[in-house]
């Protein structure tokens, strides 16, 4: 299990501590005190009667890397629109952490409890400069009021000149981001995605359009955040998937359900999933 | 550099224009009275109250371009926010007449016509001026707000939200033309005598007015630019931009969306309010989608998603229309058509923008 601090913890109460108590404060945030940081049961999701997801489970470790793979039309974005509040389940729970249920709750909601998401088409606010891209996705109170009264302090200002720095975007901070190479627009939104200091990010076509120098860079990226948050990438790029899966887990979607899971190499020797994915 | 920490509200040659405008817009009034007519410096009356009528007209423009052109929410309704305004202080002007009506009634001569006997209950207390005025505000305000409200916690978006508030504005000029709403149905309110006992028509009246006016300008101005600096201001551009992104970064655009309407919709009831003292006259004609429509070409024609912009489109379209409407009456409608085909398809920035091309800089406004 992963030692990883998250918010409502602190180092006395490591996970596992639970168990000797009979009861507990209901934590604040995300309940990670299982392990676990996102649960989906029997999710179907349908749209006229096409099942785009059929009785899917699923769940991510705290501080795992996830990589989910599969055909076209496996219900991969689904999914994802699913966990962060854009697609509402026809049946099955999901749940972040134990106490969240995500299906009754709205997309900002679910942002703001910690899941990040990046699309599969970046999507920057292309008139804002780099840095008001960063700054907006910062984690901080976004409500009405505190945003007409903010201030920048120098600390958030030295995490977003940390962010652009990882992201490689330093000395573009006033550079409108619709100005950005399509690979610069990817790494402003993963930046964006670590502003908001998410437990739990999901990364859909990460690699998508990018140049093979940029693919290296991102699977770099990812490698440097593993074990701070957990994350699942969702990717067509095999050769990406094998460099950031390591010996951690894959999951095969196909036609809306689990096919297979286990490591990329067990993954790769599975009959089934020769059949419907590798084996062109 | 630290751009992004402190900015100041505008550039200082930027400042220097703004603050250069307001002075000699405030000069104006003040030659009026000081010189007398055939003096050099002497300006006519005619001419203060146009430009007053202006100021007013470039106020809801302003307040139009906040949700047009900063968060992207196309109101063909905010003449409605203006003449609700308008009506608001428009009650207290006409209790103010007091007995010096056609009728020397103590009822305003619209209602003596109506052969009523009593004020209604919604015209009580309007005979004090400052419960007057927080209508001025809440009114238009409280519409909005509740409008608002629903249309956007209903996701609605678009060109079907301003079909909406176009509908909204003429079902509200279709209820004010009606007599029995007790507003003067189609004559509305006007023949206004006094404004807190001094004469509505007097030259110092209108002057105090006219500064009045600027006065609001200037501050409605500094108020909507330190917004749209703020980081509520990049928020709003962001629901502009692409506001279900934004949701998925953890803002409620609910909140922001409600906040920018109704605040827009106040600054344009206080600009009715102050349009009808200095014309003299308000009624639900100022309700017609037309009115509204027109609001949207001054600010197109400025400079959408700018906030001087609006300002210059209301001055620049109004003083083509008072120019027109005397040299050519006929002809306006057709050269605001051309006006507004011409902006869109050659400027889309409007002049403010084709005046920073020219200039060749980034502008500071």
């Amino acid at each position: 299990m992963s030692k990883v601090l998250q918010p409502g913890q602190s180092y006395d109460s490591a996970p596992g501590d639970a168990t000797a108590g009979f009861a507990r404060i209901k934590p604040e945030g995300v309940d990670t005190l299982h392990g676990a940081i996102l649960y989906l049961e029997e999710i179907t999701v349908s749209f006229d009667g096409f099942k785009a997801l059929n009785n899917l489970n699923l769940d991510i470790s705290v501080g795992e890397l996830r990589c989910i793979i599969g055909p076209n039309g496996a219900g991969k974005t689904t999914m994802m629109d699913v966990i962060t509040g854009k697609t509402r389940p026809s049946s099955g729970t999901a749940f972040f952490g134990q106490s969240m249920d995500l299906s009754k709750m709205t997309e900002y909601a679910i942002a703001q409890a910690g899941i990040g998401r990046k699309f599969q088409r970046p999507t920057v606010f292309e008139q804002h400069t780099v840095f008001e891209n960063l700054e907006l996705a910062m984690k901080m109170d976004k409500r009405v009021k505190p945003s007409l009264f903010f201030r920048l302090s120098s600390e958030q200002k030295g995490r977003i000149d940390e962010t652009l720095k990882l992201i490689r975007l330093n000395g573009m901070e006033q550079t409108p981001a619709g100005l950005l190479s399509h690979g610069q627009k990817q790494w402003l939104e993963i930046g964006m995605l670590l502003m908001q200091e998410p437990q739990l990010i999901l990364l859909d076509e990460p690699v998508a359009g990018m140049s093979d120098a940029e693919t290296a860079r991102t699977a770099e990226l990812l490698n440097e955040l593993r074990g701070r948050h957990s994350i699942v990438v969702v990717e067509h790029d095999m050769g990406f998937v094998t460099e950031i899966a390591q010996q951690g887990k894959v999951t095969v979607l196909h036609e809306g359900s689990v096919l297979a899971e286990g490591t990329m190499q067990q993954v790769q020797q599975d009959e089934r999933v020769i059949e419907v994915y590798l084996g062109r | 550099m630290n751009a992004a920490m402190k900015t100041p509200l505008y550039a200082r040659p930027a400042w220097s224009g703004i603050l250069g405008c307001t002075l000699i817009l405030a000069a104006l009034p003040i030659l009026n009275i000081a010189f007398p007519e055939g003096h050099l410096l002497h300006v006519s009356s005619y001419t203060v109250a146009l430009i007053g009528k202006f100021m007013c007209y470039a106020l809801a423009a302003l307040a139009l371009d906040l949700v047009w052109g900063y968060t992207g929410i196309l109101s063909l309704g905010h003449g409605l926010f203006f003449a609700l305004g308008g009506y608001a202080h428009g009650m207290y002007l006409m209790r103010a007449i007091g007995h010096d009506g056609v009728y020397q009634s103590d009822l305003p001569d619209f209602m003596v016509f109506l052969d009523w006997k009593s004020y209604p209950w919604y015209w009580s207390m309007t005979d004090n001026y400052w419960y007057c005025l927080a209508l001025v505000v809440l009114v238009p305000g409280a519409l909005a707000f509740v409008f608002g409200f629903f249309a956007f916690r209903s996701r609605i978006k678009g060109v079907y939200f301003s079909i909406i508030t176009q509908a909204m504005t003429f079902a509200f000029m279709l209820l004010f033309f009606r007599n029995n709403t007790g507003f003067g149905g189609n004559n509305g309110f006007t023949d206004f005598k006094r404004i807190l006992g001094y004469s509505v028509t007097a030259p110092s009246t209108r002057a105090v007015l006219y500064l009045i006016t600027l006065a609001f300008l200037f501050g409605a101005l500094v108020l909507c630019r330190w917004i749209v600096q703020s980081k509520l201001g990049r928020v709003l551009q962001a629901v502009r931009d692409s506001e279900s992104r934004l949701m998925f970064i953890g803002y409620n655009p609910l909140g922001f969306k409600l906040f920018v309407w109704t605040l827009s919709a106040v600054l344009c009831g206080i600009a009715g309010a102050l349009y009808v003292p200095q014309v003299g006259i308000i009624n639900p004609s100022e309700m017609s989608p037309g009115n509204s429509i027109e609001m949207v070409v001054w600010a197109a024609v400025g400079g959408r998603g700018t906030l001087i912009g609006p300002i210059v489109g209301a001055f620049t379209v109004n003083g083509l229309k008072s120019w027109f409407t005397g040299a050519f009456p006929d002809l306006w409608l057709f050269a605001l058509g051309a006006i507004f085909i011409l902006v869109t398809l050659a400027m889309p920035q409007g002049i403010l923008g084709l005046s920073r091309r020219w200039l060749g800089k980034k502008g500071a406004a």
